[in-house]
């Protein structure tokens, strides 16, 4: 290939040609590009931390932690307990359980009344909590055979055997069998992990971890630790959560006030992909939406599932010949077949008049004026008015789909010409980068006209619509690249075509994400309607 | 069925049959290990003219896990048997008391739990020895539970499948 392609190669190691690395550096805020996470990811890799984002001034501070984190965590909280009080590593995760692993409520506690918390944590079984500590440090709790033992529960063991039992500090001895039934019942069947009691009646001594590991297999002991891991990660107070993502098991760290909402979107990005928000629990990016707006705006969808089910529709009709049109790819720019007519798939407009002044795709216009007063043509409008915003913001979910099925088959073409042609793997990378792009920058898009919908028509609104329909029209045509036939002869050419209108779209994406975020931070939009508080 | 739950059954069944059932409590049924039923005879109380009958299931984790226990309403060999009027007792026969959920420990046994039963039926019963939990307790007054009628209405067939939550035990 051309020496351009070794020049490729080169920058390609971080997944983009100079030019992308040119507008990178030009941009201040690189957490909207996901490029930055990944790269952070194989530096975590190797030194073995959390992973901490490169942060901009509408980013929040968090870290990703992995399973073996949440364990050191849990042990080095243990140890600080430890070391304050003196007391046995297992006696202090009893503790730190029964307090929800809040150790400044646990110290102030217990340095008012020691005796009286081990017991009603369950580590004082006998009348002087001194002494049971005592005879605690003194003789583990262990397994132990016992000659001519009967047990009380199953009445294994007779004069002349000798049976495997297990005695808590609290004395009541039974056998080791029926131990670790107890405990498989609790653990597998009630999915109890914070505390599990001696068998007798009205005994509340607690079996600590590591009496359980003596007495039930290794893999009930496993979902033992898994269950504890989830408790401690349920309990804690210092704001931590598992991700959503499927079968991740991370949680993140993050802290946000209620207040903060109002200005801020604590969107998280796990080190598996997957974006969610701190703020309202959502499992994706919605910005530029704030979390009241989005809380709103699907409760609302919810609600009106059925009056809107219709624009889901994969086919819709030619406005010109009444031909039936399937849709087969996200660009929204259709032409007709029989006709070759140029029109829009969401307005249904002519599609040469889109990207004028004259006219605006993105912006509800009430045509019915000032008439409007009767309540019928009221709740017409109305209806009207949120079927704009929903079409739109429905579109934009199904197109990423359609894109994405567009780029499986492409895919396959992909794999094909490198395998009969010169073409490299990295060569054909330039699609990927593109469809990601897109993907993106259809859910900004989407977010987008969410939040148009609650707001007031004023002239904020209106740059607010005019950076949406620039990025809108930015991806429509990059989606449009993508649908284009791919051959050996044409893919240069291609590539530097959707090379440059990726990075057009990522552009827009910036200049709008920024401009919204500090408008949130300035106040500078106005609502037409109360935006819950989330806090 | 577990080789615990049979083995403990078997045992408590024998010395059921050996050393006999307390005062005022007889087996009607044991053929099947997995089901018992016994006469409970309330005497010294207002339900001593009653005809009760409980029913013990056991599941295959006994005596880990407690028994579904119940007054058995309708015909049994010939009697009609009827739940007793009973603040802590439900008209389809089904029984609020901690001894059978939260308070259960397999330490006790099925002949625990009938005492514990009959006790609450008893004037002369005051305090529930086995749990500090609020249990069946003695009763002057023959009264349905309050939520008798929406409870009965969608109850599970099993006892063991409501989350109980205690009642008040001063009534
Ligand atoms: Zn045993
Ligand atoms: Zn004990
Ligand atoms: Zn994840
Ligand atoms: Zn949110
Ligand atoms: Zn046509
Ligand atoms: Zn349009």
């Amino acid at each position: 290939m051309s020496d351009d392609s070794d020049n490729y190669m080169d920058a390609a190691s971080f997944e983009g040609s100079d030019i992308v690395e040119d507008y990178q550096s030009s941009n201040p805020s690189e957490a909207f590009s996901d490029d930055d996470v990944e790269i952070e990811d194989n530096e975590a890799f190797i030194v073995n931390e959390p992973v901490k984002p490169k942060k901009s001034k509408f980013d929040v501070d968090y870290k990703v932690y992995d399973i073996n984190d949440i364990i050191s965590n849990q042990q080095s909280e243990t140890e600080q307990v430890c070391s304050i009080f003196g007391l046995q590593r297992q006696d202090a995760t009893i503790l730190l359980r029964h307090f929800g692993w809040n150790r400044e409520k646990l110290i102030e506690r217990y340095s008012e009344d020691p005796e009286r918390i081990l017991k009603q944590v369950g580590l004082a079984p006998g009348t002087s909590a001194s002494a049971q500590s005592d005879s605690r440090a003194n003789s583990p709790v262990r397994l132990k055979r016992v000659k001519g033992f009967t047990c009380e529960i199953c009445f294994t063991g007779s004069e002349d055997t000798s049976t495997q039992t297990l005695a808590l500090a609290c004395g009541h001895r039974f056998c080791s069998d029926c131990w670790k039934m107890h405990c498989e019942e609790k653990i597998s069947g009630q999915g109890e992990s914070r505390k599990i009691e001696c068998m007798q009646g009205d005994c509340q001594t607690v079996m600590s971890e590591q009496v359980i590991s003596q007495v039930v297999p290794e893999y009930i002991f496993q979902r033992y630790q898994t269950l504890a891991n989830k408790t401690y990660v349920e309990d804690n107070r210092r704001g931590l959560r598992f991700c959503p993502g499927p079968d991740c098991g991370n949680v993140i760290e993050c802290q946000v006030r209620g207040s903060d909402l109002e200005s801020l979107i604590p969107i998280v990005v796990c080190k598996c992909g997957q974006a969610s928000c701190f703020g309202c629990s959502f499992s994706g990016d919605h910005r530029p939406a704030l979390c009241g707006v989005t809380k709103l705006w699907v409760k609302k969808c919810e609600d009106d599932s059925e009056t809107a089910n219709w624009i889901s529709a994969n086919t819709k009709e030619c406005p010109r010949c009444h031909s039936t049109i399937e849709k087969n790819g996200g660009c929204n720019h259709m032409t007709c077949r029989k006709c070759r007519h140029e029109w829009c798939w969401i307005c249904m407009g002519d599609w040469s008049a889109h990207g004028t002044s004259y006219y605006n795709c993105n912006r509800f216009e009430d045509k019915s004026g000032k008439d409007a007063r009767d309540g019928q043509q009221k709740s017409r409008v109305s209806l009207e008015r949120y079927l704009h915003y929903y079409n739109r913001f429905s579109n934009h979910e199904q197109s990423a789909r359609l894109d994405q099925e567009l780029y499986a088959k492409t895919e396959r073409k992909m794999d094909e010409m490198q395998r009969s042609t010169s073409l490299t793997w990295i060569e054909v990378q330039f699609v990927k980068k593109a469809v990601e792009t897109v993907t993106k920058c259809r859910m900004t898009l989407k977010w987008t006209y969410a939040m148009a919908y609650y707001l007031d028509r004023n002239s904020m609104t209106e740059l607010f619509e005019d950076n949406q329909a620039d990025l809108e029209k930015a991806v429509e045509n990059l989606s449009e690249l993508l649908e284009k036939p791919l051959d050996v002869e044409t893919i240069p050419e291609l590539r530097s075509q959707m090379q440059n209108a990726t990075n057009y779209v990522k552009s827009r994406q910036n200049i709008l994400l920024e401009d919204t975020l500090q408008g949130h931070m300035e106040d500078r939009w106005s609502y037409h309607i109360t935006i819950p508080s989330l806090a | 069925m577990s080789f615990l739950a049979t083995k403990r059954l078997s045992k408590e069944l024998k010395d059921l049959n050996d050393k006999g059932c307390p005062t005022g409590i007889q087996l009607l049924q044991s053929d099947d290990l997995h089901k018992w039923i016994f006469e409970l005879e309330a005497y010294d109380s207002i339900y001593s003219d009653d005809k009760l009958a409980l029913m013990f299931r056991f599941s295959g984790q006994y005596p880990i896990d407690s028994p579904a226990v119940q007054f058995v309403v309708g015909e049994l060999e010939g009697a009609t048997y009827k739940a007793p009027v009973h603040p802590h007792v439900y008209s389809n026969g089904h029984i609020c008391a901690s001894i059978l959920s939260d308070g259960w420990s397999p330490v006790l046994n099925v002949s625990a739990v009938c005492l514990t039963i009959q006790s609450s039926m008893s004037h002369e019963f005051t305090q529930p020895s086995l749990s500090s939990h609020s249990v069946l307790t003695s009763c002057k007054s023959k009264q349905l539970p309050p939520d008798n009628d929406r409870y009965v209405a969608r109850a599970p067939e099993n006892p063991k499948k409501t989350r109980w939550e205690f009642h008040d035990d001063t009534v």
